[in-house]
Parts: structure tokens; sequence; C-alpha cells
């Protein structure tokens, strides 16, 4: 490990710069809110059709039921994950995984790195793939993911994500017990000045005081917009309207409105949605499924 | 003679699939081989993490060569047909033999050689096709031609392949693969390429290059590694077979490391500690010398650290301690809500959208646990024991430790439980109310635990049935079947006697009362003594009262059932009752043959039907298991068997003439089988109703010699109609008399 651990900021730059060099468009986030960054559309359109598509970018994830208002060290109901997608999946794919944590100071003959059985599903996006978490020390700091199927269509050809878990691999290289002590910009700010009273606010308005009424109805508009946009021939605002429905149903969740046995019938709903914009993305691009 | 050395390099291959992958690759390539009549003096495997390897010892250089005549046309036969059989042989006329056949006349002869093939081309075209055919649990795609939807599958992408028969390269391709002899070691401490000259060198030079290729190795470098790394801290491994295995499957060059964590989380229940350390991180636990589990962990990493593993360790203990402040954070949350409290949030889980709340469940178990225990279905309970781990044994759910550890509920319940000054008899019945939960798993036998665990097994599979959610074929969402069996399991462990058919009606009528939500209203009043009826129903103001063979009395508020649901509520809980019997019985004769006893007993045991005391079902095969391997049995068997054929040749049923009085002169022999059956009848009917089974099988063993000895010497089908109708009469009084025993029609032999 180098002798002084990037901050947070220089870990960012630290892998643009490297899947910058790999020929990867270095992309910004989705501006709308998400559970992962699987769900922004340069991951999930672009997982489908033939066409090369090599890309990197940070994206903040919503995960509402992890809030803690800023009271647990590891659990955050908004943190970043940096998104890797190279389509098709190079043969190396591996090797430049293991250069980036190279790059981000991890010294190979110190550390315990493995690749561990995790396939991945995503209920809501009808899509799953093979691959493993892999492991630096027993830590899990990347989903690795050859995506197989996306909105219920096969990938051809088939596309490598890698999904690096930003504050836990920060925490990990910095060796800090805590998300809001991590080293932010190496000029004294820390994670916690940043986003510490967010974490309170949004914890609140998550799991106390959010409308449920409201989100019902946002739910429904979305749904109803994203099949208007459907019937207009319009995949990625139909898209779009299926991220926000996927939102209103994480945040219904976490206000404890949602029973076990709903449950299963809302992300039916949102895959729905998400796989009628696959499909139409497909035809309007002219794919065969 | 050559030895073939195959490798088959991927990317991480999931531990749990590593020792079928050997075995597959070792059945297809001799299989393949063996098609082509090529066998192997000896076949080794071997599976890591990144390769599946086949070591095939002493094969030949070339297949046989096979030799096959073939006969042909007659040599005078038109051209066209010598043509189409030399076509067809790939032979010329001059390489015929004519020979003279039977008629005088001359046939063609071919003799077609097929010259062997050499071993290598064998090969060449087996390995790709088995890499085609594996079977892969899971499989993917991958990389540029995954653009084709056939393009090849394997578990991860496949990397390299090297082929060796002797020192020579096999050549082939598979998927832009090529065969070579080159691979790679330990990914980090020899990443580079490694040149294999033949099967001889292959281990050796992987494990030069950190490889140890057998995997039964790994696993003894880990389990010697970990138990000297405990003891040197003067601590005591604890065994775990599936760990060692596991991890054996993700390294190739395994380092076992003790690492620690802060005793403050020794409070958290040592089975969450271990759990976590177990299934999240593959960690081996240790205990000190009295068995307390220890602060101490083994990891087992897949690298020799160059700082003798210090970062490593480190590494990992901050990641359990994340996970063991979790724990301990939710064990401390709960512990401030009293388990009675939890319940009332049971009624916002749903069991099943059909099957209501789990706070209904819970109530209807409660109830039904009390009952049995006030009907002495289950003895030496105390009732307000039963009562309150009826209702606090699913309590946990709603806990924060279950919802992270959803395999320990029942488990945290009790600890909960204990904290909060439950009695033993309470708090071990919380813990053990799904047990067993898997075969070899303990089966609980102390009487709180079994009222609380047989109600929530009967009110699960009950429940199912009523919504047509039965298990078929593979199908069994549920779980069903394991609930049944660990219900037989407790039966018979415990050797309880139970009215099977009445618990399942109380059962249902408990089922159907709560759909109606007329459940709070139930009692069990105790007027079985006072009236003899069955079947009965009786209307008072404001309540009915619904009773029901030996034991079920049940009562509840009239308002929810008008007059016309009471026939149908009856009908339900009896239809039901008979199709949850019914697959009870099925899951005690596949239990029973999977314990290995023989499946005609069984048959012929419970095709007496009438039967819903398991425990004595089991008792009958068990004494006829016995008996029909005794000469007497056989013997006997043998002479029913003929009385069957006899009776079922002539199409006779017992007529009604006595045959103790016939009107003709007995033969010997006739006379000493009325005798035996006069005499033996009596005592084998009450050895049944004693339930004496050895002394009911006893008393048809004195039916052999008569029964041998009136076959040898009278004709049944005498000439004379009395005397064939008094004997077969006489047989059919035998059949009838052992099937009371058993149906010995169905045995075998």
């Amino acid at each position: 490990m180098a002798v002084q651990p990037p901050s947070f900021q220089q870990l960012i730059l630290t892998l643009h710069h490297y899947w910058s060099e790999q020929g990867c468009l270095i992309l910004q986030p989705y501006d709308m809110e998400m559970g992962a960054g699987t769900f922004h559309s340069a991951t999930t359109l672009r997982a489908l059709g033939p066409d090369p598509w090599n890309a990197a970018f940070v994206q903040p994830c919503r995960r509402p039921t992890d809030g803690r208002y800023g009271e647990n060290p590891n659990r955050l109901q908004h943190y970043y994950q940096y998104q890797v997608i190279l389509k098709p999946s190079p043969p190396d794919l591996q090797q430049l995984y293991l250069g980036s944590l190279a790059a981000i100071g991890i010294d190979f003959t110190k550390h315990d790195i493995r690749f561990v059985e995790d396939d991945w599903e995503s209920p809501t996006l009808g899509a799953w793939g093979l691959g493993w978490e892999v492991w630096c020390d027993g830590m899990e700091v990347t989903q690795f993911t050859y995506f197989q199927q996306m909105g219920g269509f096969d990938c051809r050809p088939v596309a490598g994500e890698l999904t690096y878990g930003l504050e836990r691999l920060a925490m990990y290289i910095q060796n800090k017990d805590s998300v809001y002590d991590l080293d932010y910009n190496g000029a004294g700010i820390t994670y916690g000045d940043v986003f510490l009273e967010n974490e309170r606010q949004m914890s609140a308005w998550n799991f106390e005081v959010a409308d449920t009424d409201r989100l019902f109805d946002l739910f429904r508009k979305a749904e109803a917009e994203c099949r208007h946009c459907l019937d207009a021939g319009l995949p990625i605002p139909a898209y779009e309207q299926a991220i926000k429905a996927s939102h209103m149903f994480n945040l219904l969740n976490a206000r404890g409105v949602i029973s076990v046995a709903e449950r299963q019938a809302y992300i039916g709903r949102v895959r729905d949605l998400a796989k009628g914009a696959c499909q139409a993305w497909m035809e309007k691009n002219g794919w065969a499924a | 003679m050559a030895d073939f050395l195959l490798e088959l390099l991927s990317e991480e291959i999931p531990a749990r699939m590593q020792v079928k992958a050997s075995a597959d690759l070792a059945r297809m390539f001799e299989a393949r081989l063996g098609d082509a009549g090529l066998r192997a003096e000896s076949l080794e495997t071997f599976a890591t993490p990144r390769r599946l390897a086949l070591i095939a010892r002493g094969l030949p250089a070339e297949t046989e060569t096979v030799r096959e005549e073939r006969r042909g046309p007659r040599a005078d036969a038109p051209d066209a047909a010598i043509a189409g059989f030399l076509r067809s042989t790939g032979l010329s006329r001059e390489q015929l033999e004519e020979r003279e056949d039977k008629k005088g006349g001359r046939t063609l002869f071919a003799t077609i050689e097929r010259p062997g093939r050499s071993t290598a081309s064998v090969i060449a075209e087996a390995v790709p096709a088995i890499i085609r055919d594996f079977p892969w649990p899971k499989s993917m795609r991958w990389g540029g031609d995954s653009l084709s939807a056939e393009s090849l599958r394997w578990v991860r992408p496949l990397q390299g392949i090297v082929a060796l028969l002797g020192e020579e390269i096999v050549p082939f391709d598979v998927a832009g693969v090529r065969s070579g002899a080159a691979t790679v070691g330990h990914r980090f401490h020899h990443p580079g390429a490694i040149t294999i000259g033949s099967a001889n060198d292959y281990v050796e030079k992987l494990r030069a290059c950190h490889v140890v290729l057998d995997p039964a190795e790994r696993r003894r470098i880990i389990a010697d590694g970990a138990a000297a790394a405990a003891s040197a801290a003067g601590l005591v491994l604890v065994e775990d077979d599936g760990l060692l295995a596991e991890n054996a499957g993700l390294t190739e060059w395994p380092v076992p490391l003790l690492g620690g964590f802060d005793p403050a989380f020794l409070d958290v229940p040592r089975e969450v500690i271990q759990l976590t350390m177990r299934t999240n991180q593959k960690y081996f636990a240790c205990v000190d010398a009295d068995g307390a589990l220890a602060p101490s962990f083994v990891c087992v990493a897949n690298v020799e650290a160059s700082d003798g593993g210090a970062a490593i360790v480190d590494g990992n203990r901050k990641v359990l301690a994340a996970r063991l402040a979790d724990a301990r954070f939710f064990w401390e949350q709960d512990l401030k809500v009293p388990l009675e409290q939890r319940t009332e949030k049971l009624s916002g889980i749903v069991f099943h959208e059909r099957l209501g709340t789990l706070g209904e469940k819970v109530e209807r178990v409660a109830r039904l646990a009390q009952w049995m225990v006030q009907e002495r279905i289950v003895r030496g309970a105390d009732p307000a024991h039963v009562e309150a781990a009826a209702r606090l044994a699913k309590a946990d759910l709603g806990t924060e430790l279950v919802g992270e550890f959803p395999e320990l509920q029942g488990l945290i319940g009790s600890y909960y439980a204990r904290a909060q000054g439950q009695p033993d008899s309470v708090v071990e019945a919380i813990r053990d109310h799904y047990r067993p939960a898997g075969q070899g798993d303990a089966v609980p036998t102390s009487p709180v635990t079994v009222a609380v665990n047989l109600a929530d097994r009967l009110d699960t599979l009950v429940g199912f049935f009523s919504i047509g959610e039965r298990p078929s074929g593979s199908r069994d969402p549920f779980a069903l079947r394991r609930a049944a069996l660990g219900f037989l399991q407790i039966l018979i462990r415990s050797g309880l006697r139970v009215p099977l058919g009445d618990m399942l009606v109380q059962t249902a009528v408990l089922l159907i009362v709560s759909r109606m939500g007329a459940l709070s209203s139930v009692s069990f009043p105790d007027l079985l003594d006072s009236d003899d009826h069955e079947h009965e129903i009786t209307a008072e103001v404001g309540s009915f009262t619904y009773r029901h063979g030996d034991h079920v009395v049940v009562r509840w508020n009239s308002a929810l059932t008008p007059n016309i649901e009471r026939g149908k509520l009856i009908e339900e809980a009896t239809d039901l009752s008979e199709a949850v019997l019914e697959f009870l019985a099925d899951r005690l004769k596949v239990q029973q043959r999977e314990a290995g006893v023989r499946h005609d007993l069984i048959d012929a045991v419970f095709s007496l039907g009438g039967e819903d005391d398991l425990v004595r079902v089991l008792a009958r095969v068990k004494a006829l298991q016995a008996f029909v391997e005794t000469a007497e049995g056989t013997d006997l068997l043998a002479g029913y068997k003929r009385a069957t054929n006899i009776l079922k040749k002539e199409d006779w049923d017992e007529d009604g003439i006595p045959w103790h009085q016939p009107s003709f002169d007995l033969a010997a022999e006739e006379a000493e089988l009325i005798q035996a059956l006069d005499a033996q009848e009596p005592r084998a009917k009450m050895a049944l109703e004693d339930e004496e089974f050895e002394r009911a099988m006893a008393a048809l063993a004195r039916l052999r010699a008569p029964v041998d000895a009136f076959f040898d010497k009278v004709t049944v089908n005498d000439p004379d109609a009395v005397k064939r109708r008094a004997r077969l009469n006489l047989l059919a009084r035998m059949r009838t008399l052992v099937d009371q025993v058993a149906d010995f029609s169905k045995i075998e032999g």
C-alpha cells in the first residue's frame, strides 16, 4: 500500500484515469435516484444489442432501507458505486480489474485477493449474470459480473460489469473504521463533513416523514407515464419512468407500508416496465431478441 | 503406452461445483474413449479454483484394428445387386471371397477391416465434445463470440487448455481456445506462463509455481495448519468439514492464519458469531479448554504474504468486527423489547396470503398444542408452559437478529426467552420447535417441545393441503415432505401413540374456524364421557359444539357458523384429515424404505387399512419382517400363496358352508388343518388385540406344518362337489386369518 493512501476523491480520479487509459468513456452520474449503478442506462440499455460499449462512471445510489440516521459506521442510505461496463467482455477482464486495484495502491504480495462465487440477479430489471464478489482480505470490494440477460433478453454479446463500493474500498485503503472518518480530499475534509447531515435528514424522511399516499400516487403516475412513453415509441423516457417507479417502491418499502405478500407484486410491476422499455429499445434499434 | 494430461484453465470455478466437475470429467472421458475402444489403466482428476485436470495413464498408442465379415448376394446375382454390395463395403469384386452355401450355390463374402485410429485423434475429437456437453449446474457465455447465442458455455470464461499425450500436444480447438502445453501458476505468486512437459511433471511443476492440484492435499494443509494455529494459541479448532471443503475450493495455495476479535463481542449468542464467521467469511471458530467459544478465528488465505500475513489478518479482523458490531447492535436492540410484545408484530406478517398472518397461525398452534395436552395425547407437559412456548415460539421472527440470520430462527428466540427468565422447558421448546431441521438433526423428545412442534407441523400440513398446495413430483415449495418427515420422526422417537385421524380433524376444524375469524371463541369442553354420540354438533345458545371420535370436542361462537355451514365445515375437515393422513402414511412408507425396510412388507401392513396409529404400524412391520425371514414364515407364505392361487383360479369366496361340520369323512391332514385353525385363530386374534405382533406371527407359524401336509396329501378339487366346496372354504378360512395379521399377498417371494 502507498505510504499516503489516496483520499476519497483521489480514489475516484485514479479509477477514472485507469479506465480512461483502458479505452473507457468516462461518463457522469445519471441525474435520477436509483438503487444501483446498474440502473444507469449506460449499463442497462447499452448492455443490449450488438454494438461495442466501454464506459466507466460514478453513480450515486439510494437505498432508503439502509439509512441509519448517520449512526452506523458502515451503512448509508446514499452512497457511491464506481461502475465499469465493457462490451463485449474482454478476454483479460480479470487482469484489467486487478490492474485497477494495483493502481489504487493494493499490494498483492501483502493482501489476499479472491474471486468468490456470487451470482447476480436483479428481479426489478429482469436481469441476471454470473460472476463473483471480489474479496480483499475477506472484505467484498467489488461485484464482478458477466451479464447474461437484461430486461429478459439474452445479452449478445455479453458485457462484463465491475461495481466497486467506493466508500468500503476507501475505508479499507485508508484504514478507517467509520465511513464518516474517511479523508475526502486529502486536505482536512471528511466524508462526514460532506454527508453526515444528509444521512440524518434523509433517514428521517425515508423512515418517518415521507407521505406514503403521495408516494403511492407517484408510483402509479410513473407507471402510467412509462406506458404512455412506450405507446409513443420512446424507450429512453419510458426507462426513466421505470427507474422512478423503482425508487418509489424502494421508498414505500422503507416506510414499511408494503406487506411481504404485496412486495413480489410491486417488484413484478417494476419489472414489467423495465422489460417493456428494454423491448422497445431493442425494437427501436432493429435488434432481434 | 502413453499417459495423457488434460488441463482446462478457467476463471474462478465456484468451490461448491469442483468435486462433481472432477467426477464428471473422469466419467465423460472414460465413456468417450470407451466408445472408441480405448481404456486407460488409471484415471486421476484434480480441481482447483482455476483448473480442472485429468491424467489418464497407460493409454495404447492407437485403437485396435477391427475386422468385420459381411455376407453379400449370391455370386450369380444380377450385376446391380453385386455393385450395391461393393459400394456398401467399399471393396472391389476381387477382394470378395466366394463360399459354397448350403444349397450348393456360391455366395459372396466381404471382410471389412477398419484400421486402428491413433489415440491422439480420438482424444482430439473427444475433449472438445466433453467441453461442449459438460454438465455445469450453471454456465455462461462471454466475450466477442457471445454475439451468437450458440457460443460455448462454460462455468466461467475458459482461458486455456493443456493436452499432452506423452510429450506431444494433442491439437484441437474449442471456441477459439487452442490446446497446447502452456498454463499459468498461482495468480499472484507465478502469474507468467509455464510449459508442461508431460503428465509426469505436471503436478510438481505446478507445485513449484504455488499451486497444489489435489483438493485432498489442500484440505489436509488447511486442517493441519488451522489446528496448529489454534493450538499454538492454546485453543482448539472447531472442526468443520464443510468449511474445509469450501476453503480447499477457494485456494490454490492455502495458508491458514489465526486472528482475533474483541472479547466484548462474546455477549452475542455464540451460534450467531459462528454463523457469521462461517457463512459470510468462511472462518473456522476456536474454543478454549472448557469448550467455550474463544474470541479467535482461523481464516485461510490464498497467498504466502511477504509480511507473514499480518496485513491479511488485520483486514479480516476488521471485516469480522464490522459484522459482529452489527450483530451485537441487533442483539442489544432486540433485548430491549420483551418477546411477548414482539408477538403483536406477528399479526402484521403474512404466513401465506391464503392462510392468514403468522399471528393467526400462532393462535391456532397454541390452541392445538393445549388441546393435545388436555387430551393426554402428549403427556407430562405443564399446560401453562405449553401455552407460553406456543405463543412465544415465533416471536423471534420479528427481531432484527433473525432478520439478519434467518437460519437461526427459534434458537435466537430461545436466547431472548432465557434472558427474560422463561422456564427451561419453554426456552427449549422455542429453540427446538423447528427440529429436526434435516437429516441427522436431533429429534426433540421433551413434552412441551413435542406438543408445540407437532401442533406447528400439523397446522402447516393441514393448512397447505386446505389451499390445494400439496407436493407433487419434485414440486414441494413449502417443504411439506420435510415437515411430515419431522412429524413422523418425533412420533417414532418418543413412541407416541396418537389418534392421528382425530388430531387431523381437530387441526382442520381450528383452521376453518380461524378462517371464519372465530378462533378467539374456541374452547375445548370436556363432554366426551357424558355422551356416546360421535360426529355430533350441538347448538347451545350462542355456541356450537362439535365432537368427533374419541377426542375431538370443540366449541365456538355460533354466530359465525349459520346452520348451513356446519355440514360443509365437517365435510371439509374430514376430507382434509383423510388427505393428510394418506400423505403421512406415504411419507412413512418412503421413510421406512429409505431405512432399509422391505417395501413389500410395508405394503402388506399398510394395505390392511383403517390404521391411524403409525407407531403400531411400524411395530407390525417389524414383527412381520422378523417372521418372513424364518423358515416357518417362508413356508407359510408359500402355502398361503398356493391357497390364494387356487381360490383365485376357482374364483372362490367363502360361501358360509361350515367347514367344521363336514358331512363326509375328513382326510387326516384336513382334520389337522381344521384343528390348527381352531386353535390358532383365537390366539392370533387375541395377540392382535394386545398388539403383540410377535405372538400373532408365532400363532401363524404353527399353521405351517398342517398347511404343508394338507397340500401334500389332500386334493382340493375333489370330484365330490361337497368335498371340494368344504376344502375351498377351508383354504378361504386360512387366507382370512392370515390376512388379519398382514396382507400376505403383497409379500414377495
